[in-house]
């Protein structure tokens, strides 16, 4: 019987940091696009282009880390 | 060979049938937060991920090569030994369902074939080191992972959104989580409805039906598509009320981080040759969302009731079968028997689970009436219930196991449930 503590570790490793990436880029588009949205309401000044170009930004960057986990799937 | 074939023709019944409860036991993985956050209508939720699991099942071509990882000696392996197998993991996944519980649908079916192959062959058929590394070590790094993932997760939602107006981000955090509910989905059609692929073609092999090493014909493939998304369609209410609300409440934010954990969790682990369960994993990243968040609790009796589940699961699933097995090796009459225990405890633990019906209308009642009592979110009326039933399920002597089964079932308090009795139909 032998553990395979190296794969055990990587496993821990990648899901932690993949996730809290994943999730945090979300968080950050979702919170710009918030921001802007409230922001425009007021003035459509830049800051409310400069949140939305980077919430597309995030989104865009999730996007294509689902199309990986569809590649991973397949493959 | 009249014989074989129709015991062929009852093995491949049975594995259908596992299928099928595999997907609605399953459900809840992808779909339990996803409902629970309002992110999809209970409907739109189940039939998505049934589409996707449908789907999933066409997706990979690799079949897995072997249905037990190298848990038992699948060398000469005989098609009773699958029956006795699937029966007792089939019976696992009605018990746990019934009572609401998560458990792994493939933990059932190794415990299935170990049961069986120890009845069949004795210890030498099982790989006891593969056994700690395959199911012991992962059955605790899965929720711990996924946990930790999900509530280091949470946090940052919480924190980088502080300032945000919570009914502004709400929409987005809900398309987020549709999104990794439906990579969980796809992932789960692949792996789960391959191995329900894997059981027949290795029952047709030993048959004399299919040469050693053949791919499964296309009527295998679309059939265990099939089942495992009408199964996933039907939607394990009761479990997807626990994991939903049972566990912890969840808000978009939660629900996101606990579900993108998940998805991450299971590519991941599936990719880099330490295989975790999905139910464990989303159990897990289900928790560690709940305690990310300020505030937010754990309903440790719940979770306390499922670990019991977790660790009942290969032994339970294991009695039964060797039992099943034990009787299948009587002769002809034995498999009959088998069979009829089969369906009498299946139709006996559907006619239970109508006594308090969980169905897509109210599988997200909770507070005080449902989850402060314990009562409603698992259908049973205190703790001691869960496990003294499961105990009853076990503790007889393993011949009688199927039908000790059925009678624990009966008096089994619990409820509900929108579940047809399909799995009654072998």
């Amino acid at each position: 019987m032998n553990i395979d503590w190296a794969a055990l570790g990587a496993v821990f490793g990648v899901s932690l940091a993949a996730t809290v990436a994943l999730v945090g880029l979300f968080a950050l588009g979702v919170v710009s696009l918030a921001r802007q949205e409230s922001a425009g309401a007021r003035s459509a000044g830049g800051a409310a282009r400069t949140g939305q170009v980077l919430a597309y930004a995030c989104f865009a960057l999730c996007a294509a880390a689902v199309a990986y986990g569809i590649y991973l799937i397949v493959a | 060979m009249e014989h074989i074939t129709l015991l062929l023709a009852i093995v491949i019944a049975t594995a259908l049938v596992f299928d099928f409860t595999n997907g609605f036991h399953d459900t809840a993985n992808a779909m339990a937060t996803t409902i629970s956050t309002g992110a999809l209508k209970p409907k739109t939720a189940v039939a998505m991920s049934a589409v996707l699991n449908l789907v999933g099942a066409f997706l990979s071509v690799e079949v897995a090569k072997t249905i037990s990882g190298g848990l038992i000696n699948e060398e000469g392996i005989r098609t009773e030994v699958i029956f006795a197998a699937l029966v007792g993991a089939i019976l696992w996944n009605l018990l746990t369902w019934l009572l609401g519980l998560p458990s792994s649908s493939s933990h059932a079916l190794f415990g299935g074939l170990i049961g069986a192959t120890l009845m069949s062959v004795g210890a030498s058929g099982v790989n006891g080191g593969v056994v700690v590394t395959k199911i012991l070590i992962p059955a605790l790094a899965a929720p711990l992972v996924a946990g930790v993932a999900a509530l280091l997760a949470t946090r940052l939602t919480f924190r980088l959104g502080r300032h945000a107006d919570d009914k502004a981000t709400a929409k987005g955090y809900r398309a987020g989580q549709i999104a990794s509910a439906g990579l969980v989905s796809l992932a789960h059609g692949t792996n789960d409805a391959q191995k329900t692929m894997g059981v027949i073609t290795l029952a047709l092999v030993t048959g004399g039906v299919l040469a050693p090493g053949a791919n499964p014909p296309l009527w295998v493939i679309v059939s265990a598509g099939v089942a495992i998304a009408l199964g996933t369609y039907l939607g394990g209410w009761r479990i997807i009320r626990t994991m939903g609300t049972g566990l912890t409440d969840l808000r978009p934010q939660q629900g996101f981080a606990a579900q993108t954990s998940a998805a991450t969790v299971i590519l991941a682990s599936s990719h880099l040759g330490f295989s975790l369960s999905t139910t464990q994993s989303c159990s897990g990243a289900v928790m560690g969302a709940g305690l990310g968040r300020k505030g937010g609790v754990v309903r440790w009796s719940t979770a306390t009731r499922m670990f019991v589940a977790w660790g009942l699961t290969l032994p339970a699933a294991g009695l039964v079968a060797a039992g099943a097995e034990f009787l299948t090796g009587q002769g002809t009459w034995g498999v009959t028997v088998v069979a009829v225990l089969l369906v009498a405890s299946s139709g006996a633990i559907w006619y239970a689970s109508r006594r308090k019906p969980v169905d897509h209308t109210n599988v997200t009642e909770t507070g005080a009436g449902t989850a402060g009592t314990d009562a409603g979110t698992t259908g049973v009326p205190e703790p001691a219930g869960v496990v003294t039933t499961a105990v009853a399920a076990v503790a007889p002597p393993p011949v009688a196991g199927t039908a000790q089964d059925l009678s624990a079932t009966i008096q089994a308090p619990a409820g509900p449930a929108g579940e047809p009795a399909r799995t009654a139909s072998v």
